[in-house]
């Protein structure tokens, strides 16, 4: 097998490429610039190119586009290219290649818009995906409201699954993290409380900071990431495959028959979550403090229930509720707004996460805001 | 007598403990268009999972050049995908990247070409299938015919000895449908590619295919083998009749 090689030769103002050898993909080929370059007299008045491709062996794709590359320099010098040398199914691939014209515009935009251009741009699009948000809020809202009254067909079994998979599902991860919130808290409260004698008081900060705070706010975050996450993948996933459209064409609402159920599902469950993150995450305080510590169980509760009261613990079960609220609304809202392609499933997901986690701290301040202010 | 380029022995699919199909045996020789027809759900496309090696044969071998896929270590195996190209029914072409990336990867990873040269294949492979121009393109931004051009495109960009086709007409317009099977013809006339292609387009069948396969689904098995028109003409079963002619009668 000989490498493909082409030689150009001028005869009469006309001038012929002679092929041959086997032309592969595989091995290096000729280029038609690099053989013009090399015999600059023999083209100078040329008016036609020939091939001669009588030793030519085995082809494949290089010798098309070999012979590309010689249109292109044909086309640039207004010199014919005639094809009748050439084997009749390069002939036909040749042609086939060039049946649909090259698209005459560009993808790229041509030119950058100026500093105002873009910033209309971006104050146009911030204000639609505003009105985006409004209106998705609220029409779950109005879906919410028309629950009971029965007016809205909500899939029920796609709740339950929300729930199953928000219950057991979650609990594993949910322990985890509380647990070691819990220890890593009490950590905190044993070595700063010990300088000032008052390491007893640890269990003060356990209970406390477990029931207000970090309880709903790691179980939030915990959801956050795995559920929101979840729910804009999975939509996002029913957006491209036109899913969703074909609810819409049905006159079926995606509200009420994807969202509704997810929602209500994690907001059901989020509050329960909250409760037993509290509950592990006492449990690891209490076992770090029993160790480092000379109490007993009963010291370390009943000193936890000098300081803290029902309404710590219902008002972390009420930041529970508000997340399960905004991690529902994050992943689907994301989910909905997907748009094309496998990447923009990725990219819904990601942007769930971080809206989600967002708007949990941002409730968070705000909540404890107001009941720093209702002295609660 | 030179090896089939596909031969498949004693095949059972199986998809868990449900068979699909048994006792397929027939081989596929060099430079023929191949085709395996069948009513929906009849195993089309999960036989051309098994032809390419994505998924095992329940029983059974299949062997590609004398070789068997499933068997091979993993340099003879990639030896093996260098010489296949396939186009799925979907197009599959990799989202996150343009028509001209899509079909220089199979390039990059198993030639030597430069760049340069690898932009040039491109661009002739893209002029092939109609999409000159296209390069700078998503798959995202083009419809959905476009995406199946782009995806032979990738396909051929090695010049395979065997393609691989899961209903290349699904989701096209007549003219390029049309266009697809000139293509297809095209392919095996220059370069003498094996051509298997799963599809129940009747037209394209008897356009393109040198030999076809049936796979009946009440029987479970195949039940012809030869050119469509000579089946048309003389069919082996009813079932093979009522495909090949669009015919309704007998059924209940």
């Amino acid at each position: 097998m000989t490498s493909g090689l082409a030689e150009l030769r001028a005869a009469d103002g006309t001038l012929v490429t002679v092929l041959s050898g086997d032309w592969s993909l595989e091995r290096e080929t000729p280029r038609f610039e690099a053989l013009v370059a090399g015999s600059e007299s023999a083209h100078g008045k040329a008016v036609s190119l020939t091939v001669d491709a009588t030793q030519l062996g085995a082809w494949d794709s290089s010798l098309l586009v070999f012979l590309e590359q010689a249109q292109v320099y044909c086309d640039a010098q207004q010199i014919d290219l005639d094809p009748s040398g050439l084997p009749e199914q390069v002939t036909r691939l040749l042609a086939l290649s060039r049946a649909v014209p090259e698209r005459a515009t560009s993808v790229n935009t041509p030119d950058r818009p100026s500093a105002i251009t873009r910033f209309g741009a971006s104050a146009l699009s911030t204000w639609a995906s505003i009105e985006q948000t409004l209106t998705f809020a609220g029409q779950v809202a109005i879906a919410a409201a028309q629950l009971p009254t029965g007016k809205v067909r909500m899939r029920w079994r796609d709740f339950w699954v929300v729930v199953q998979s928000n219950s057991s599902g979650a609990l594993p991860i949910v322990t985890l993290i509380a647990l070691l919130v819990g220890v890593i808290i009490a950590f905190l409260g044993v070595v700063v409380l010990e300088r000032f004698g008052a390491g007893y008081y640890s269990s003060y900060l356990v209970g406390f900071g477990m029931l207000r705070e970090m309880g709903a706010l790691m179980t939030g975050i915990i959801m956050a990431g795995r559920t929101g996450a979840g729910f804009a993948a999975e939509l996002g996933s029913m957006k491209i495959t036109e899913e969703i459209d074909a609810f819409v064409t049905l006159g079926v609402s995606p509200i009420e028959h994807l969202v509704l159920p997810r929602m209500l599902g994690i907001l059901l469950m989020m509050p329960l979550l909250t409760l037993y993150a509290d509950f592990v995450g006492i449990m690891g305080g209490m076992m770090v403090a029993l160790s480092l510590l000379d109490l007993s169980a009963t010291q370390f509760v009943g000193g936890m229930l000098m300081a803290v009261t029902l309404s710590d613990a219902l008002l972390g079960v009420f930041k529970g509720f508000v997340f399960g609220l905004l991690i529902g609304f994050a992943g689907c809202l994301k989910g909905l707004q997907t748009g094309n392609g496998a990447s923009a499933v990725g990219r819904a997901a990601t942007s769930a996460v971080v809206l989600g986690i967002t708007l949990i701290i941002l409730a968070n301040a705000v909540i404890d805001w107001l009941a720093a202010l209702l002295d609660i | 007598m030179t090896t089939p380029a596909i031969e498949v022995r004693n095949l059972i699919m199986q998809y868990g403990e449900l068979v699909i199909m048994r006792d397929l045996n027939f081989s596929i020789q060099r430079g023929e268009v191949f085709v395996i027809m069948g009513g929906s759900g009849s195993g089309k496309s999960t036989l051309l999972k098994h032809l390419i090696g994505l998924k095992a044969p329940a029983e059974g071998t299949i062997l590609f050049d004398g070789e068997d896929i499933l068997a091979s270590d993993e340099l003879q195996r990639k030896a093996v995908l260098r010489r296949m190209g396939v186009l799925y029914q979907n197009g599959a072409l990799w989202s996150g990247l343009t028509l001209a990336e899509n079909v220089a990867l199979p390039l990059q990873e198993f030639t030597t070409l430069d760049a340069r040269a690898i932009e040039e294949v491109v661009a002739l492979k893209l002029a092939l299938v109609g999409l000159r121009g296209f390069g700078e393109f998503y798959p995202a931004a083009i419809s959905g015919g476009m995406r199946k051009r782009a995806a032979l495109a990738r396909a051929i960009a090695l010049d395979p000895e065997v393609l691989f086709f899961d209903e290349p007409s699904s989701g096209l317009d007549p003219i390029s449908a049309s266009r697809l099977d000139d293509l297809i013809v095209e392919l095996k006339a220059s370069f003498g590619t094996t051509i298997v292609v799963v599809t129940h387009d009747l037209e394209s069948i008897f356009r393109i295919a040198d030999r076809a396969l049936f796979l009946d689904i009440t029987e479970k098995t195949m039940t012809a083998l030869g050119h469509p028109a000579e089946l048309r003409d003389h069919p082996p079963s009813d079932e093979v009749h009522r495909f090949l002619t669009r015919s309704s009668e007998g059924l209940s």
